[in-house]
């Protein structure tokens, strides 16, 4: 009784703050998330310390809830929300990324999917790592000498319409004026965000559950 | 007598022996056609009428003796009384054979025959092959050129056959136009121009090139896309082509609407088919040419059902055509041998049709032909990636496809070609957002082509995207319906939005708040969803069980509602549709009791052209109701009204303009707020030079400005009353309706009387009684009563125009009340003078009105019992009313609730007691407890005669 109380007047405390520093979120809202995140990391009572959610169980989640399955992708999203490259995705991290990834304002997507995108992290979208995110998206003909020719053609095309500066990568800037342009390449290279009804109900889930 | 046989017996005469001619539509409506021409042509064309044929066209005729009445002698053989200056009758009848030598006996015996005018039309043309040589000589062309030479009396000659001439040439250029567009109901050229385009690309095509030339044998193209002579596309040819391949002479090569065939190898033979029938072009190119064969294979993956999937869809509709052009009189001419003479068809119809054709021809020439071949592949390789992507790569793939031009038809055309539209539709039905995002953005810009509307619609393409209204996605929502908007041009499309309950979802859209100041961002996304549901549902709104649809949907309030933005993209989609609506009853009444007449009125000050003309539009179907034209005046809508007038460059704005103006000018207080702005100033000086739809209604409210006496002089003041009466000369029935009833009105004004006499307006009028249509009937017969009433020697006047007095009274035997009202009105003006009257009783005035007595109609019974009481007043008229059984009818006239009606009948039956029988009947018929009954001092005179003789 007296742990519960405690640990409800600490939630609470730590949203105040966290909801002080993340865009898209009321307190209450950061509380339900703080709730969940606990919930998600599994029992308290493990005895260890956890930092936070490791990629294997940040993958599953996204794959259960938000019903992404590219791993590839998986893995820059992780990326991402993993800021200080830690390998875990901490309380705070989860939350800020949510607020991007649930109610993101357009630049915001934009820089996220950029950076997911952006597969070893040097600010800019290569040849090879379209290809690399591309090379499954379309079937394969095995009749043809190379088969891979259609995925290359492909990334060409993309780079054409995408890359501004002609300099054979997309750079932040690329992007951001390809996906203004139309807003249908903001997940160009693979869905990195959860669609609408996912959203909905993940939210109707965790802020309803608890109020 | 016939046109268009004059014509086509001028290009055949190689071909011999006589034809008849077979009961068949086709041949129906051409001879229907002539007919028409021929009984108009007194009335319209006296003067050429009275031209004396060359030689006689001779026939066996149905008609005998008993048939001609006055102006023929008929003793013995029938000989008109009409003759020639040396004084040969122009019409002789030697049963069974008739010679007629001028149209005006022509136009005479056509009337004579009744029911039978189209036997003999069709016997005359059947025995008289060369009816132009016959009517003006073999040489006429020579004497048009030498007239100068010959005697003034001799040159006046030719100038009337040089009229006549063009006068059947005119009429000959009207037929063939009308067949022209029965022809391109069932060919369809499309394919094959497709097939050719393709192929010339492989002429240009650097190494891989197969074919050295392609190119059609005629430049000219025809309205209907088809390129060969109108009477080859009888035969359902299309086009010809000469195609040099790489290992043979040239192919001539023949394009119809069975297939392709060969008309000869190196050199031609004329139309004859010389190969079998291939099923397209490259078939025949593969089977003819074997490098061809060889390389297209390497080069292409052909797609040959384009050109069999089109042919299914006309599965030899030409038949019924053929069968019916076969061996018709006009169709054995036209499919001469002769190439000379089928030149001469082609260059006539060129010349006859061109004009509206252009327009409609430069939109279907693919605009660029040098860049096809580089996007043809493209696109081909795009709806490849579509076909065989995941959902990343389609999305890609439909980004790099928005960057085609895709309104160019080519690139539309290719996407179709390609199998592109049935992936765009297939995305339609998946659960990906962005996918379906991305087709409606391409198939929004590419449904600007008809063809590919017709084929979305034929693959079910529109019912996915009109579930696709109902998606919770608001982007997805408003492309959709702007798609919609694009395909519901065609009638079949629009009943399919229907079916799968698109009207009520298109209607849905329209529910959102548009006129508040500030808009959040998902407001303004429902303001653009509405947008284009608008969109959607103007192009909707052209079928009229959708206006039900619409209004059955809840749509008008929506609409509106939607009025009251303030933005323009908005406007013109809602007032679009509401102004097409407007055509219903409903709407317009719902237009006016939810108050849209003010927002209308509003915009009416738009700066935009179009919003203009739609609220222009709009309010001049509605102000056909009083107090919706109260409600424009209360608005102070009637001075933008007349500002939109200065408009004039813009023609459409301006017919919309005025016929607002026309219709709100119906009321009287109207005219006079338009007045202070000189609106009827403005209006004359729109009375020449403006297309038909502008004119008539121009006219229509200068006829209601007439209705105020001194508006009648301003007309005459500027300079109105000449060009009205020119007017009178016209075709338009909905003008001529117009045009005679300003001129009635004029008419009322003896000034104006006068002069519209020294321009011969009243013949004018009076031969527009002959107009088939009963609107232009009855409104040129009320037109003849002021102008009777008001001419300074109306006897004389009226004695002047031979025959008009026995045209009146024939048409009392029409059926319809309104010309019967106005013909009896005519009469009751005409009757006053006794000679007239006196001729008026020769033709049998008195039977035939004494026949319609029983009608029920009150109007017409006012006019009729005017008629009868003035046509009491000659010989034993009154006797003969008696007889035929008109006074007890008339005594029951008594009893209508229209006192109007019960003075004229009043004023009838005094001048019929002027007969004692008369007396006896009214009496028996109880007329004096009626007018007692009725007892109203109207009748003062019918009680002078009460006393007097009963």
């Amino acid at each position: 009784m007296t742990m519960s109380a405690m640990s409800r007047k600490l939630v609470q405390t730590l949203a105040e703050t966290i909801s002080k520093q993340v865009e898209h979120f009321n307190k209450t809202e950061v509380e339900c998330l703080i709730r969940e995140f606990k919930v998600l990391l599994g029992e308290p009572g493990m005895g260890r310390a956890v930092n936070g959610l490791d990629r294997v169980k940040f993958r599953s989640i996204l794959h259960n809830i938000f019903g992404m399955t590219d791993d590839m992708i998986l893995d820059g999203v992780f990326r991402t929300f993993d800021k200080d490259n830690d390998s875990f995705v901490s309380m705070k991290e989860w939350i800020e990324g949510l607020s991007v990834f649930l109610r993101g304002t357009l630049d915001e997507k934009i820089k996220y999917c950029f950076h997911v995108y952006d597969l070893n992290n040097d600010n800019y979208i290569s040849r090879d790592e379209m290809f690399h995110m591309l090379k499954n998206s379309l079937i394969r003909q095995p009749t043809e000498e190379d088969p891979d020719e259609g995925i290359k053609d492909l990334v060409e095309i993309t780079l054409k319409k995408m890359d501004h500066d002609h300099d054979g990568r997309l750079s932040l800037a690329d992007f951001e004026k390809a996906v203004r342009e139309e807003n249908l390449l903001l997940e160009a290279f693979g869905t990195c965000l959860p669609d609408m009804a996912s959203i909905e109900a993940f939210e109707q889930c965790v802020f309803q559950k608890q109020l | 007598m016939g046109v268009l046989l004059t014509k086509a017996a001028q290009w055949t005469t190689a071909s011999s022996g006589t034809g008849k001619l077979e009961f068949t539509p086709m041949n129906e409506f051409l001879l229907k056609g002539i007919l028409c021409f021929v009984e108009q042509f007194n009335f319209q064309h006296p003067q050429e009428a009275e031209h004396v044929f060359e030689e006689p066209l001779q026939w066996i005729t149905t008609l005998v003796a008993s048939d001609f009445k006055t102006d023929y002698d008929i003793s013995g053989d029938v000989q008109s009384q009409e003759k020639d200056s040396e004084g040969h009758s122009l019409l002789q009848l030697s049963p069974p054979t008739v010679c007629v030598r001028s149209f005006s006996q022509l136009c005479k015996l056509v009337h004579l025959a009744g029911d039978k005018k189209l036997e003999e039309v069709r016997a005359c043309l059947e025995e008289n092959r060369d009816p132009l040589v016959k009517i003006l000589g073999p040489f006429f062309a020579n004497i048009m050129e030498r007239g100068t030479v010959h005697t003034q009396d001799q040159a006046k000659d030719s100038e009337v056959k040089v009229r006549l001439f063009h006068l059947l040439q005119n009429m000959d250029k009207q037929l063939l136009a009308n067949l022209l567009e029965e022809i391109s109901e069932w060919l369809d050229p499309t394919s094959v121009k497709n097939e050719v385009e393709l192929l010339k690309q492989f002429c240009t095509e650097g190494e891989k090139k197969v074919l050295k030339t392609v190119r059609y044998t005629s430049d000219y193209e025809f309205s209907n896309g088809c390129r060969a002579p109108l009477w080859r596309q009888l035969h359902g040819e299309i086009c010809y082509l000469i195609i040099e391949p790489y290992d043979s002479e040239d192919f001539y090569i023949t394009c119809s609407n069975a297939g392709v065939f060969l008309n000869g190898v190196g050199e031609q033979s004329g139309y004859d088919r010389t190969s079998d029938v291939y099923k397209d072009l490259v078939t025949l190119l593969k089977s003819r040419s074997p490098h061809f064969a060889e390389n297209i294979n390497n080069q292409v993956q052909w797609n040959i059902d384009r050109f069999t999937v089109i042919n299914k869809k006309h599965p030899y509709r030409c038949p019924l055509l053929l069968q019916v052009v076969k061996s018709t009189l006009i169709c054995s001419l036209l499919f001469s041998k002769d190439p000379a003479r089928a030149m001469q068809v082609e260059t006539f119809s060129e010349s006859s049709s061109e004009s509206e054709e252009e327009d409609e021809q430069l939109e279907r020439r693919p605009e660029n032909n040098i860049d096809l071949p580089a996007e043809y592949w493209q696109i081909q390789k795009l709806v490849k990636y579509l076909k065989g992507g995941d959902q990343t790569a389609t999305v890609l793939t439909l980004c790099a496809m928005m960057d085609l031009n895709l309104m160019q038809e080519t690139c539309q055309l290719a996407i179709r070609d390609v199998g592109g539209l049935e992936v765009l539709i297939n995305l339609l039905d998946t659960d990906e957002v962005k996918c379906k995002i991305g087709s409606l953005k391409i198939l929004r810009k590419i449904s600007n082509n008809v063809q590919i509307c017709r084929t979305t619609v034929e693959m079910g393409g529109l019912r996915c995207i009109v579930k696709i209204l109902d998606s919770p996605v608001k982007e997805l929502k408003a492309l959709a319906a702007e798609t919609i908007a694009n395909i519901a041009r065609f009638r079949r499309a629009r009943r399919t939005v229907r079916q799968y309950d698109g009207i009520k979802k298109l209607v849905k859209l329209l529910d959102c708040v548009p006129n508040l100041t500030r808009l959040t961002a998902d407001q303004e996304k429902d303001v653009d969803v509405a947008r284009c549901g608008a969109l959607a549902l103007w192009s909707c709104s052209k079928s009229t069980k959708n206006k039900e649809a619409i209004r059955k949907a809840g749509g008008i309030p929506l609409l509106g509602r939607l009025l009251k933005s303030p933005h323009e993209n908005m406007l013109i989609p809602v007032v679009g549709t509401l102004q097409e609506c407007a055509s219903e009853v409903s709407y317009r009444i719902a237009i006016q009791t939810e108050g849209m007449i003010k927002d209308l009125v509003k915009n009416l000050s738009s700066d935009n052209d179009e919003l203009q003309m739609h609220c222009a539009s709009a309010i001049f179907k509605c102000a056909e109701d009083q107090e919706t034209r109260d409600l424009v005046r209360k608005y102070r809508g009637l001075q933008p009204l007349v500002l939109l007038l200065g408009k004039a460059e813009n023609k459409q704005l301006l017919a919309a303009a005025t016929g607002a103006i026309w219709k709100c000018s119906i009321s009287m207080e109207n005219v006079a707020k338009l007045q202070e702005y000189k609106a009827l100033e403005i209006l004359v000086g729109l009375l020449s030079d403006q297309p038909e739809e502008v004119l008539v209604n121009v006219v229509g409210a200068l006829g209601e400005f007439a209705q105020i006496p001194a508006n009648r002089a301003t007309i005459r003041k500027y300079g109105g009353i000449k060009p009205l009466v020119n007017l009178l000369t016209g075709t338009n029935q909905a003008l001529l309706v117009n045009v005679t009833k300003a001129v009635g009105a004029c008419a009322t004004d003896k000034d104006n009387m006068a002069f519209i006499d020294s321009l011969d307006g009243v013949r004018l009028v009076w031969s527009l009684l002959k107009n088939p249509s009963t609107d232009v009937q009855s409104s040129a017969a009320w037109a003849l009563c002021p102008c009777i009433e008001n001419a300074k020697d109306a006897g004389e006047m009226v004695r002047s125009l031979v025959g008009g007095l026995e045209l009146i009274v024939n048409l009392l035997k029409s059926t319809n009340n309104e010309v019967l009202a106005s013909i009896c009105a005519a009469i009751t003006k005409i009757a006053k003078d006794k000679e007239n009257l006196a001729v008026l009783t020769d033709h049998g005035v008195v039977p035939l009105l004494a026949r319609l007595t029983n009608t029920s109609d009150d109007r017409l019974r006012y006019n009729l019992a005017g008629a009868i009481g003035h046509c009491c007043m000659w010989g034993s008229n009154r006797v003969s009313f008696g007889d035929t059984g008109a006074v007890a009818p008339l005594v029951h006239y008594l009893k209508s609730k229209d006192s109007a009606v019960h003075k004229s009948t009043a004023m009838a039956l005094y001048q019929l007691s002027k007969d004692p029988n008369n007396c006896i009947t009214m009496h028996e018929k109880g007329v004096v407890k009626i007018l007692k009954c009725n007892g109203q001092e109207s009748h003062i005179h019918s009680h002078q005669w009460l006393n007097k003789y009963c």
